[in-house]
């Protein structure tokens, strides 16, 4: 394992772009630490620090942006709306499953006048591709084995399908899940399981489970039953502690639990 | 190089892209190839909800909802299309919800409906309750709820697949569309898609500007494909701001918390907006609303240390109101500023938000090659589109409409064109023009850097191009503008590989970015008027008598430095004349 530690100035080839912009006013600098990896031409992954000036208004994104627009163009991740809505920038910083977007430098800033470090990683459990930007396919194909879909026989109606603000309350919490994966990149099953469905999957299946519109739930309970479903789950909270957008996701996989247990919904 | 061979190729992945996905994939072999995975796309950040005129909750019909599209939109819309978009909404929210949409719920179980800007009943009495909604995350509720429905229906994905250039074929009749070329990014390889028909669906160009609501990713790629073809763009002046972003972030803020009864302030608290449009105040369409905010601003009545923006008051509306109905909004306040909405007003000034222009079509979604004929076997829809429903300036909701009804027609017209047609053979070489632009940008010619162009782009773009425009600041802006395209000739990527080169990507993007804004600049130039979303200091009227037209702007020889020769196109009337547009 080669892990190397190498400030921008060390580089001789693919370092500094030229001149970075000038530095705002009350910014200070931070070490950003990063696990790089390119299968292209790096034999092992290493760590790489950066020297970054970051705001205390400033998200780990906009760091992550400093380096690749002024100092390393090579550095690797997925991003779109940087305010935690689309669900691409999922890493885990500082040894936690965090969109990128959603952190802000004040609430990692070392108190004391101490030097702030930040480690970024990718998320763990699924094939690195490239520094932070990892396989989404295995946390996708688990989504969508579920029946991630509304399922209803017979015919449809002619105007929308009541539902009364009780029956839609229910299912509330998990229809803001924006497949981040930081939930399902949390879980120790997962990391050692790879065939486990994960948090993310049960989730979605939840949200069609507890929907009184859908008929779909005993084919996905099914689904859900097998050995590679919910009782996986050990009930460690970390998915819970990950998501970036609030979802009781442990309470979630319990309700489909109980739901399996009890055969009704 | 791959070849690969469809009946109908989509390019785009956000809600018109899966939207038309959903029709044409159950009729026609279908391929959908999107930058970005399907659910990163910015449908999802589109927060109050979709109008129909369901009459839910009060009286409501389509007419109305067209006629408030047609003035919402300062006259400069298609009525033909806002009739269709206006009488098809209902079918769509409808279709929605049986996709399985968990839309908010009345007493009684139906949709619920929230009043929205410029949305009235009996052509302007009074807003009226037309936006079906889920919480402040409808746009998200859309567009998972259309990748389920992909994944329901098996719909073949080719993700992170960036379209680079479309594939247009002479003919006798003129050119013929068959097919794209897609740069795969994992990979770095060129992919040849043959198909019959090509929908396009790749949404805005917001990252022209600095403060923008629109992801990294908007960089208005497919509109640049487009136009580098020698096809026209058609009203890209247009472009709207919305009002309520968070103050210096530009982070979106929904109408929809003024439609359950936020109020806009300036610095001494007053209600400012009961002076610009006294009859529904707050809820006046977004280009008045946003014109009133830079004016409270510019005449020293903005609120903060630098009086340089205005308070969004959801005080009075209560945490219950909040965390149910706009929980989103309420966190993003939290997050970002450190301002909670229960407790004290959240500074908001106009955000660069939703091009009106784009890709020329007519209600079939079929693409203009000029002011009558068509491309067959080429289509477009949403944002990247103009039809035009949205004219001079969209009304709240009617973005989330327009992808739904007209992603569904582009979606059956295209799958019903492959039915009809052979395949028509590429031209020769198809990929040669992007092999060379890739090679040309990985090769080192300078010492420019992508990020400091970009940067310099948008801050003359928010500037000089935003809200209220003069003769003197769009020739700045379009004089740097062009100095940044001549620098762009000697731009270095820094990485050199095949593997997600994302820095080949940013740079690919900026070449599309500052010939989107050059387009801008050059029709709001020639605009001497002030027209919904363009306003003119220099000229603060609306002027019927030479600009109730279509701006058709056309790239004019090769080359990013190439000249934009300005046509124009007529506004179709069915039934309403222009009036002054009074709120």
């Amino acid at each position: 394992m080669t892990a190397s530690t190498t400030s921008p100035t060390d580089q001789t080839t693919s370092g500094s772009r030229g001149t970075t912009p000038p530095v705002p006013e009350g910014a200070v600098a931070v070490t950003v630490k990063i696990r790089r990896f390119n299968p292209e031409v790096d034999p092992e992954p290493y760590w790489q620090s950066f020297e970054v000036p970051a705001l205390p208004t400033d998200r780990v994104l906009n760091l992550l942006h400093y380096v690749k627009w002024y100092l390393d163009g090579t550095l690797t991740f997925r991003r779109s709306c940087a305010h935690g809505i689309c669900g691409s920038d999922a890493m885990k910083i500082n040894g936690v499953n965090r969109l990128a977007c959603k952190v802000l430098m004040k609430d990692l800033f070392a108190g004391d006048g101490k030097q702030t470090t930040v480690t970024i990683e990718p998320i763990k459990g699924l094939p690195v591709h490239k520094d932070l930007l990892v396989d989404m396919e295995p946390f996708f194909e688990a989504f969508r084995a579920v029946k991630p879909y509304l399922i209803a026989y017979g015919n449809e109606p002619t105007r929308e399908r009541l539902q009364s603000q009780a029956d839609r309350a229910r299912f509330d919490d998990t229809t803001k899940c924006i497949l981040c994966a930081c939930c399902t990149t949390s879980c120790p099953v997962y990391w050692t399981e790879g065939s486990y469905f994960g948090p993310a999957a049960i989730v979605n299946a939840h949200r069609f489970i507890f929907d009184s519109r859908d008929e779909g739930a005993e084919e996905r309970l099914d689904i859900l039953n097998d050995v590679d479903g919910v009782w996986r789950c050990r009930t460690t909270f970390n998915c819970t502690d990950a998501c970036p957008r609030g979802i009781q996701v442990t309470k979630a996989i319990q309700e489909v639990k109980r739901a399996l247990l009890f055969r009704r919904t | 190089m791959q070849f690969h061979k469809y009946d109908v190729v989509i390019v785009g992945a956000g809600g018109a892209g899966m939207r038309a996905a959903i029709e044409a994939g159950q009729r026609a072999r279908t391929a959908v190839l999107t930058k970005l995975y399907p659910t990163r796309s910015h449908t999802g950040a589109a927060q109050g909800g979709m109008c129909a005129a369901l009459a839910n909750v009060e009286e409501d019909n389509w007419e109305w909802h067209t006629f408030d599209t047609i003035k919402g939109g300062d006259y400069l819309v298609d009525q033909d299309a806002a009739e269709i978009m206006a009488k098809e909404a209902i079918d769509a929210v409808l279709d929605l919800e049986k996709m399985g949409l968990p839309f908010n719920r009345t007493p009684e179980g139906k949709i619920d409906q929230r009043r929205f800007g410029g949305h009235t009943r009996n052509h302007g009495e009074a807003a009226v309750r037309r936006a079906c909604y889920a919480a402040d995350r409808t746009g998200h509720m859309i567009l998972q709820t259309l990748y389920q429905n992909c994944v329901k229906h098996g719909i073949e994905f080719f993700n992170e697949f960036y379209v680079l250039d479309i594939c247009l074929t002479e003919t006798d009749e003129g050119p013929v569309c068959t097919g794209a070329i897609a740069y795969e990014l994992a990979t770095g390889e060129l992919h040849v898609f043959q198909a019959k028909a090509v929908v396009f669906a790749t949404g805005g160009f917001g990252k022209v500007f600095k403060t923008t609501s629109n992801a990294h990713t908007l960089t208005g790629d497919g509109m640049g494909v487009v136009f580098r073809k020698g096809l026209p763009l058609e009203d890209m002046e247009f472009y709207q701001f919305h009002p309520t972003g968070l103050a210096g972030l530009g982070i979106l803020l929904t109408e929809g918390a003024r439609g359950e009864g936020a109020i806009l302030r300036n610095a001494s608290g007053e209600r400012f907006m009961e002076r610009y449009a006294p009859t529904i105040k707050d809820l006046a369409p977004r280009d008045i609303v946003a014109r009133s905010m830079a004016l409270e601003v510019l005449e020293g009545r903005g609120a903060g240390p630098n009086k340089d923006y205005v308070l969004l008051d959801c005080t009075h509306l209560g945490a219950e109101v909040l965390e149910t109905k706009l929980p989103d909004i309420t966190e993003f306040a939290r997050t970002y500023l450190a301002v909670d909405p229960v407790k004290e007003p959240v500074p908001v000034y106009p955000t660069a938000h939703y091009a009106m222009g784009g890709i020329p079509t007519n209600v079939h979604a079929e693409v203009l090659r000029d002011n009558e004929n068509v491309v067959p076997g080429l289509y477009a829809a949403g944002e990247c589109a103009c039809v035009s429903v949205h004219g001079a300036n969209r009304l709240g909701t009617n973005s989330l409409l327009d992808i739904n009804v007209f992603g569904r027609r582009a979606g059956i017209a295209a799958a019903e064109f492959a039915a009809n047609h052979d395949f028509v053979d590429l031209p020769e070489a198809p990929a040669k023009l992007v092999e060379d632009q890739l090679a040309l940008l990985l090769s080192e010619h300078g010492q420019e850097r992508v990020a400091d162009i970009r940067t310099e782009l948008q801050a003359t773009m928010d500037a000089n191009a935003s809200v209220y425009r003069t003769e003197e600041t769009l020739k700045q802006a379009l004089h740097d503008v062009q100095a940044l395209k001549e620098r762009y000739a000697h731009i270095t990527v820094q990485d050199k590989g095949k593997r997600f080169n994302t820095d080949l990507l940013e740079a690919v993007e900026l070449g599309f970015l500052l010939e989107l804004a050059e387009i801008l600049v050059v029709g709001a130039l020639a605009r001497k008027e002030s027209r919904g979303g363009h306003a003119r200091e220099d000229y603060p009227n609306r002027d019927d008598t030479n600009f109730m037209r279509h701006t058709m702007a056309y790239k004019q020889g090769e080359g990013l430095t190439a000249d934009i020769r300005l046509d124009y196109k007529p506004v179709t009337f069915t039934r309403y004349q222009p009036m002054e547009r009074k709120y």
